[in-house]
């Protein structure tokens, strides 16, 4: 069976070696990784943002040269900034991810996030967090087959890291698209069926959640390492003597 | 937002009719006379005249709210860019270094110059600037233009250089012929047509240039089309009729107030407003005391000024609050 997602030879000069990666359907898959690490790059790389050789395709359709109306359905992108300059109309914003008008949609979304009494305020007048959720009704407005959703639970608060998590689990299922979502918090991993640990502009490890937060890799990357009483930081001689 | 385009529409309309109109008395007079003569006066007086102001309007206004989609700031404009500057200095040296006296050469001048100068401020401040950087920038490439264009007259072969570029320089729609408007309108159209189908990418550069990059629009070729257009547009203008001030920044405003604030779908009610304002403008200089000319940029920028004032400090309290 061919893979929903393909990317072969991935690359962004100076941040991204080349990277090849498949992934299945109906997948979430957790991308994780120091700063710097190359997460950001390797998402704006399989959304042909930014690529410097290689391909994407997508359920058997090249991104490169796929047309705009097109693009929607085959992926999202939700970028890691909050930042709105214009004030467009949360609605309004949610249908600008939609390639044909579908106001049914819009409404499903705006009562899926809780957003129905936003609705009409200019989203440059929201809080962050409210913000990061009209960003994420946006990327999911086209049901596309592939997610890449850069730190989507980042300004928001537990409730929402919860309901968020339980929401991209649903339109998993649903639709059979797949997920890739960078998160820093190692303690969210269990709601994903695989991770994949980026470090130094490649992948360094590929493992479902257990045997990632069990690994070598994760706690040489972060520089951390599991004791009696949670995480904490390795001890400096441990960082020196690693490979 | 198609019923308030209808309406601004029918409101130039019959602004425009007035403008070509006015004053009405001598107009009736002269058909009493000489009906030829009076018909004459309407065409090849008057209407370059009316054409000259609505078009101008417009590509102000469009351009402008192409330039404050492609910044990502509702500051940038034709003229707080410096391209109206640049325009002016490429007009200059065309007709006074080149001598050259045929309308649509002299605007590939002008076009050159705001090419010039908008593609200057992409290298100091880039796409994606703080306000302060764009705004600096654009002072800057304004104040060198302005400065290049008074030293080019000073030391034009033609000793009237200085007084004579006044009247053309400080925006004037006095005394242009069919053939000057239309050396000026034509590439315009062309140019606004060609950005008007880019309403829907500049749409999408408010979700961020990522997020464009990924529908398949490249933020970087947006760009140079959005400059490139807007060089073309504004240069032409601006060799007929010299720079005119705040009509290109006001009316994206109030056209974003139209359009849901999406900058894109801003482009044509900007059009529309900045025609109406320009007209408008153009209509209230002929109050001036007889035997005085106002040049109609002067009077934008007298009622511009506290109107931008206004903006920046509205935008200052919204970020500091």
């Amino acid at each position: 069976m061919t893979p929903l997602l393909e990317a072969r030879d991935v690359a962004i000069g100076g941040r991204l070696q080349a990277t090849d990666l498949e992934i299945g359907s109906s997948a979430m898959i957790a991308l994780i990784g120091p700063n710097g690490g190359g997460k950001t790059s390797l998402l704006r790389a399989l959304a042909a943002v930014e690529m410097d050789g290689g391909s994407v395709v997508v359920d058997g359709e090249d991104i490169a040269s796929a047309a705009p109306a097109r693009r929607p359905h085959l992926l999202t992108f939700l970028p890691a900034s909050r930042d709105a300059v214009w004030p467009i109309r949360a609605r309004a914003m949610i249908e600008l991810g939609l390639a044909n008008s579908d106001p049914q949609r819009v409404d499903r979304l705006l009562e899926e996030l809780e957003l129905v009494d936003l609705a009409n305020r200019p989203i440059n007048r929201l809080s962050t967090g409210e913000r990061a959720r009209v960003l994420l009704a946006r990327a999911l407005a086209p049901c596309p087959r592939i997610l890449l959703l850069d730190e989507p639970l980042s300004n928001l608060d537990p409730y929402w890291v919860l309901r968020t998590l339980q929401l991209l689990r649903e339109t998993v299922r649903k639709t059979r698209c797949s997920a890739i979502v960078s998160l820093h918090d190692i303690d969210r991993l269990q709601s994903f069926d695989r991770v994949l640990l980026a470090s130094s502009g490649r992948i360094v490890a590929d493992l479902p959640p257990d045997a990632m937060l069990a690994s070598r890799e994760l706690a040489h990357s972060f520089r951390i390492e599991m004791g009696e009483g949670g995480w904490r930081v390795s001890p400096p001689a441990d960082r020196r003597s690693s490979p | 937002m198609s019923r308030s385009g209808a309406f601004l529409s029918l409101a130039l309309l019959l602004l425009a009719a007035l403008h070509l109109t006015t004053p009405l008395g001598p107009l009736l007079e002269l058909r009493r006379a000489d009906p030829a003569l009076a018909s004459l006066l309407l065409t090849e007086l008057r209407l370059p005249r009316t054409l000259l102001a609505a078009g101008y309007g417009a590509v102000l206004g469009m351009t402008g709210a192409a330039l404050q989609a492609m910044f990502a700031n509702p500051l940038a404009s034709p003229d707080i860019t410096g391209s109206s500057s640049g325009a002016a200095l490429g007009a200059v040296l065309g007709a006074y270094w080149f001598e050259i006296a045929d309308p649509l050469a002299l605007a590939g001048f002008g076009a050159g110059g705001a090419g010039l100068a908008l593609a200057g401020l992409l290298l100091l401040a880039g796409r994606r600037s703080d306000t302060a950087t764009l705004l600096l920038a654009g002072v800057a490439i304004a104040l060198a233009a302005g400065a290049a264009t008074s030293l080019l007259l000073a030391l034009a072969p033609s000793p009237f250089a200085f007084y004579d570029s006044f009247d053309w320089l400080m925006g004037s729609f006095v005394d242009r012929s069919l053939p000057q408007a239309a050396a000026a309108l034509v590439p315009a159209a062309l140019a606004c047509a060609l950005l008007v189908r880019r309403a829907r990418a500049l749409d999408l550069l408010a979700l961020g240039e990522d997020v464009a990059a990924s529908l398949g629009y490249q933020p970087r070729g947006l760009a140079l089309e959005v400059v490139a257009l807007s060089a073309v547009a504004v240069g032409a203008c601006v060799s007929v009729c010299g720079a005119i001030g705040f009509v290109g920044l006001l009316a994206p405003y109030a056209a974003r107030r139209i359009s849901g604030g999406h900058p894109g779908r801003a482009l044509v009610p900007a059009a529309l407003i900045g025609a109406i304002l320009l007209v408008l403008a153009d209509l209230a200089v002929r109050l001036a005391p007889a035997g005085r000319v106002i040049p109609v940029g002067i009077l934008t920028t007298v009622v511009g000024t506290p109107l931008f004032i206004w903006l920046v400090v509205g935008m200052r309290r919204r970020l500091t609050s």
